[in-house]
């Protein structure tokens, strides 16, 4: 059995599923930079009590399953949800959405995931695809990171979808409950939605580890690791600052760059000046994020590492803070018209 | 980003796929491009796995040292921590840490030991002598 559903390739699986499950809904509009600022996806958080495979714990997006859950609320569209405790039960629920001709979207780990080249295979539990129909022992997969849609065995996914360790993903999917045509003034509303919520936790949580003053924090603590954990440590550990930022699935960097297409989608939406104006801001913040990473590949491959070339690293970080911090006080001031 | 800018390096991922790009065309304006991959990113996860490697290497020598049971060098191997060994064995956290002893190892059952054999997918034997499967 095979849906009919079209795979559309994305460069972050959130939004990849997000707008893939709400176009097959019937909301023709969506796109990706849509539903990552309608979600509003950008966010960076360095938790320093944690941490991830050994090195620090750094976030460039919102808490998994956010982007979804915002971006159907915005929209209007009621969400079904669901975690399992049974693998059995996980596994009935699928096959009856797949009966129902419903496409679901899954949390899945990509340890297992065997489609994955094994570099990328690390105990990461916040991937999201599309099950799309089954064949034979076969599920048929739209993972939104691959060009082309796949396949996994119902082992194989099983395996996935209880996935263990941070953010396990216990059997969880969800899909949109009803076929609804979206408005053009639902969008609108919900653009505007999506950037005061994205100025929120980008000036205005408390704490210093998150939105703009979280890059600060990381920009300082990286002034201070090669003292502190050695070189070699420090080089891991901005090492895992680049995977976090620019690899698949978490893209930093490219986050900005996204956001920035967003802003230039609103403005079609809107036709207020200011948002191309800011879209050129958050380009800007995205190069910078890049040159940061350039700079971060010179220490981990051993061709910089005096304190100045952290300082330099550092520096880049506070340059994309001072920007991004101009860059949503300016959203902040948008006059929306009622 | 400029789209004559995306980098086309070959990387890991380039076997099975390209990867999106947002970026910019020559009148300013946002569209989306295949890119290869990034010498960048192909050396943060090369970096990555080094550690790996290396972890792996010093976990083996402190189980032939007696220092630690067998678990500690699978465990490496399959890039976990103590959380999500116990998390998938269904032991709890301070009962995996107590099997990291060799002495506690050794007294293990066969059923608590097979539990770890499953997880790691070798044989009970195999997962006394640290011997691995190519995968």
């Amino acid at each position: 059995m095979k849906l009919d559903f079209q795979h559309t390739q994305a460069a972050h699986c959130e939004n990849g599923v997000t707008t893939s499950l709400l176009r097959h809904h019937g909301v023709n509009q969506i796109n990706e930079p849509l539903a990552f600022g309608i979600g509003s996806g950008l966010f960076f958080i360095y938790i320093p009590f944690m941490k991830i495979n050994n090195g620090p714990a750094i976030s460039f997006r919102t808490a998994p399953g956010l982007i979804f859950k915002r971006t159907c609320k915005a929209l209007e569209i009621p969400v079904e949800r669901k975690k399992f405790r049974s693998k059995a039960e996980a596994e009935k629920v699928l096959q009856a959405c797949l009966n129902a001709g419903q496409p679901v979207g899954c949390q899945v780990g990509v340890y297992y995931l065997t489609y994955f080249p094994k570099e990328y295979r690390f105990h990461f539990n916040a991937h999201n695809l599309i099950v799309f129909g089954k064949e034979g022992d076969n599920y048929l997969i739209s993972d939104p990171v691959m060009e082309l849609a796949t396949s996994l065995s119902s082992y194989e996914l099983e395996r996935v979808r209880f996935a263990k360790g941070a953010f396990a993903p216990r059997g969880q999917l969800y899909y949109p409950k009803e076929v609804r045509a979206v408005t053009s003034e639902q969008i609108k509303k919900a653009i505007r939605t999506g950037i005061k919520r994205n100025v929120r936790d980008m000036l205005h949580v408390p704490g210093n580890i998150a939105g703009i003053s979280g890059i600060r924090y990381t920009a300082k603590r990286i002034r201070g690791w090669r003292d502190k954990l050695g070189l070699q440590k420090a080089g891991s550990y901005l090492a895992q600052l680049v995977r976090m930022q620019e690899e698949i699935g978490t893209g930093g960097g490219g986050f900005r760059f996204i956001y920035a297409a967003f802003l230039q989608q609103a403005y079609e939406y809107h036709g207020l000046d200011e948002l191309p104006e800011i879209s050129k801001e958050f380009t800007k913040s995205g190069d910078i994020w890049r040159s940061a990473a350039v700079q971060a590949a010179g220490i981990y491959k051993g061709r910089l590492g005096s304190q100045s070339d952290f300082n330099t690293m550092s520096d880049y970080l506070y340059q994309t803070a001072e920007l991004e911090k101009r860059a949503f006080v300016a959203l902040s001031k948008i006059k929306w018209p009622a | 980003m400029k789209k004559n800018e995306i980098p086309q390096d070959p990387s890991a991922l380039a076997k099975i796929t390209k990867e999106i790009c947002y970026a910019v065309d020559e009148t300013g304006k946002y569209g989306t491009e295949l890119s290869n991959g990034w010498e960048v990113k192909v050396s943060a996860l090369d970096k990555a796995w080094q550690d790996v490697e290396q972890r792996i290497a010093a976990a083996r020598q402190r189980v032939l040292d007696k220092e630690a049971s067998p678990i500690l060098f699978f465990m490496e191997l399959h890039v976990m921590d103590i959380p999500i060994v116990a998390a998938y064995t269904g032991f709890w956290i301070w009962q995996v840490k107590k099997h990291l002893k060799p002495a506690v190892f050794h007294k293990l059952s066969e059923a608590r030991l097979q539990k770890y054999a499953d997880l790691f997918e070798v044989s009970i034997q195999e997962l006394k002598t640290m011997k691995a499967h190519e995968t």
